[in-house]
């Protein structure tokens, strides 16, 4: 079920204090939390509540405003270089141009993951696009394009899974399969933050409820 | 295991600079900005009354010789002005300062006034001594660059809704810019020299007689004060003009900034 | 070295590939070279007296070509936030990106500029220099204008401020390249020193246009 050579070190994720300003406006403050290897951990809250820029700060692609983010090694490996995060935004990255294998395989080099034709097969037929390996990325729906983000972040294991609204454009096929992606890396010690307003295929441990104060 | 960077010191430096420093520097403004503008009247009105009547006309160029008491403290000015952008921005990228932001916005179209007085005059003073209106000769060719530049900078801030990503855009630019200054310069003073004989004389050279030297200084410093006051006087206009913006984005959104419920959950 | 080769390697497929910009950087350079002699008049003479300058502004005018996508395409696939999130320094994308598009859209115009040359009656000695002089110097003004492209990647339609950010910044590569090129042509005019000058441009701007590069993108984001 997971691969043991790809396995990665048990990782806990602290917030402490957290804020976030944008464009001058104050989007959200004091946010903390603490989660570790193996858990999930729910954002809800309605539009505008912040969601979204929490798992962009968490990504490393936003500053905070103020506060700390910590993502601590629980079993006390070794120093690593690379990234512990894969963020899943509302966008997959795919060159339309490109067809899925190679827009696949850019993503595997950048993740420094050599990914092999089994890799690749395995990976996309599990997500039910195996048979569209070689076609441009252009011609997939909205859904299949979310199914090629998910191989690309099954590809190369790394703990923590930052999921922006993962669910969206998925059927209830796509949507059971992500449940059951979600669970194998909670089971091999992963973490996952998904935010969210819709219900998730896996229970959260811990929801964050993002909501505004009255 | 990476971390991400934890500087809980600097943004709440930050914060503070945000609320405090630029209602600090609107009241200090306000009052120094009269006495700047009186100090400035003051002294381009000597420069001046010195420049038109005291100095002596040129032996060779006559009274068309008074334009470089204009020309060169514009164009020199056009150079102040770009430095100080280039340290406002390294404020606004390394400090985050919103008054570095606000400080190289503020001059970019002050120092683009300047810089076209620079090439207007020298243009017209080119008129009679080189029988043309435009002769491109190596620091005038360098000036137009510098006034592009300064247009560029302009429209590529007027280019972003968000006033701070403006800023450190710009910054990027205005640094990138301050590096190649010199190379352009350069280049063109080569190209300059391959393409025709020395200019027939050199505009604000070093060899100025004391009687032209002084009024030259003074008027230096005249534009200088003058500069000066209409920066600030710009500053103040864009703290307002973002306090404005605020305040749209304040009623445009009634909810306050949401709170986490889950505050220190552990799992 | 992988990271940086599968970079240069994605863009440059992109370029060539059906709604890449290499072709049309390409077409585009020949309509601006053929258009010259419309606006000049048909003299031989002067033709080969000014081609060299035709050429090289000519590419200059081509290089800003498909400048606009190049990282607003990653920005708004969502690439640029993965690639970020991915924990990659930033300055590699903006070096594997600008070293690709030179190669697609950059060394088929240097290629192309000794046939467009016999057209504006160029000597041998001319066609070679200004073909060495555009190959020494062509990738600073793709150096140059990825700094350009990195700057207006949050915005809509950066195509036209991209030109005017980048056309003052390159005036010294266009200065020293056409200078070089009329140094190896006429005896008196040096050759050597602008010849140096201009790839020392290209090798400064492959080591500084990334580091700000890196830093627009990363400002542009937030």
């Amino acid at each position: 079920m997971v691969n043991p050579v790809n396995r990665f070190p048990r990782i806990r994720v602290e917030a402490d204090a957290l804020s976030c300003t944008r464009g001058g406006r104050a989007i959200f403050r004091d946010i903390s939390f603490s989660i570790g290897a193996g858990r999930m951990l729910a954002v809800t809250g309605p539009n505008g509540a912040g969601k979204s820029s929490l798992l962009r700060i968490m990504a490393g692609l936003l500053e905070p405003a103020g506060g700390r983010l910590e993502f601590r090694a629980e079993s006390g490996s070794a120093e690593e270089a690379e990234s512990p995060v894969h963020y899943l935004g509302h966008l997959d990255g795919l060159k339309p141009a490109m067809s899925l294998r190679e827009n696949l395989r850019y993503w595997c080099r950048i993740y420094d993951r050599p990914a092999g034709q089994d890799d690749l097969e395995a990976a996309t037929g599990r997500l039910g696009i195996g048979h569209a390996l070689d076609l441009p990325v252009g011609v997939f729906s909205a859904g299949q394009r979310r199914r090629a983000g998910l191989a690309r972040i099954m590809l190369a294991p790394r703990p923590v899974w930052l999921l922006d609204e993962p669910t969206s454009a998925l059927d209830r096929d796509g949507e059971a399969t992500l449940g059951k992606l979600m669970d194998e890396h909670l089971q091999s010690g992963g973490v996952i933050v998904a935010a969210t307003h819709l219900d998730l295929p896996v229970r959260a441990d811990l929801t964050l409820d993002m909501a505004v104060p009255a | 295991m990476r971390q991400k960077p934890a500087r809980p010191k600097k943004n709440a430096m930050s914060v503070v600079n945000q609320l405090a420093n630029p209602t600090r520097f609107l009241s200090l403004s306000a009052r120094i900005l009269p006495w700047l503008a009186a100090a400035s009247a003051a002294v381009l009105a000597i420069g001046l009354w010195l420049a038109l009547f005291v100095a002596p006309p040129d032996y060779q160029q006559g009274d068309s010789v008074r334009i470089m008491f204009v020309h060169v403290p514009a164009a020199w000015l056009a150079m102040f002005c770009y430095t100080l952008m280039a340290l406002s921005s390294i404020g606004s990228l390394v400090w985050r300062h919103p008054l570095a932001d606000v400080s190289a916005k503020a001059a970019a179209p002050i120092g683009a006034a300047f810089t076209f007085l620079a090439l207007f005059t020298g243009s017209v003073w080119g008129k009679p001594m080189w029988g043309t209106w435009w002769v491109w000769d190596a620091r005038l060719t360098s000036v137009l660059v510098l006034f592009i530049m300064y247009l560029g900078l302009i429209a590529l801030w007027r280019a972003f809704d968000d006033p701070g990503r403006a800023g450190r855009v710009a910054a990027v630019l205005t640094l990138v810019g301050f590096v190649n200054i010199p190379i352009i310069k350069f280049s063109v003073d080569w190209w300059n020299t391959l393409h025709q004989p020395a200019s027939v004389m050199r505009l604000g050279g070093p060899t100025v007689h004391p009687s032209m030297l002084w009024p030259l200084l003074i008027m230096a410093v005249g534009f200088t004060l003058l500069f000066l006051t209409l920066h600030l006087a710009a500053m103040r206009t864009e703290i307002f003009r973002r306090r404005v913006r605020a305040a749209q984005m304040r009623a445009a959104v009634q909810p306050a900034a949401s709170v986490g419920r889950a505050v220190a959950a552990h799992g | 070295m992988s990271l940086l080769a599968a970079i240069i390697a994605q863009t440059v497929r992109l370029g060539i590939r059906a709604g890449g910009g290499a072709l049309v950087g390409l077409i585009f350079f020949l309509a601006v070279v053929a258009v010259v002699p419309f606006g000049v008049g048909p003299d031989l003479n002067l033709l080969s007296r000014i081609g060299p300058a035709i050429l090289w502004i000519g590419v200059l005018l081509a290089s800003l070509l498909g400048l606009e996508r190049l990282f607003s395409a990653d920005r708004e696939d969502g690439s640029l936030d993965l690639y970020i999130a991915s924990g990659e320094p930033i300055v590699l994308l903006v070096l594997g990106r600008a070293v690709g598009h030179w190669l697609a859209t950059g060394l088929p115009i240097v290629v192309a500029a000794p046939v467009l040359g016999l057209m504006l009656n160029l000597s041998p000695v001319a066609l070679g220099a200004v073909t060495l002089t555009l190959f020494a110097g062509s990738p600073a003004l793709t150096f140059i204008g990825a700094v350009g492209a990195a700057l207006t990647a949050g915005l809509q339609r950066g195509g036209m401020l991209i030109a005017v950010l980048v056309l003052p910044l390159s005036v010294p590569v266009l200065i020293f390249g056409v200078m070089a090129t009329n140094g190896a042509v006429y005896d008196p005019d040096p050759f050597t020193a602008p010849f140096l000058i201009l790839c020392a441009f290209s090798l400064g701007s492959a080591v500084l246009a990334p580091l700000a590069g890196a830093l627009a993108l990363r400002v542009a984001m937030e």
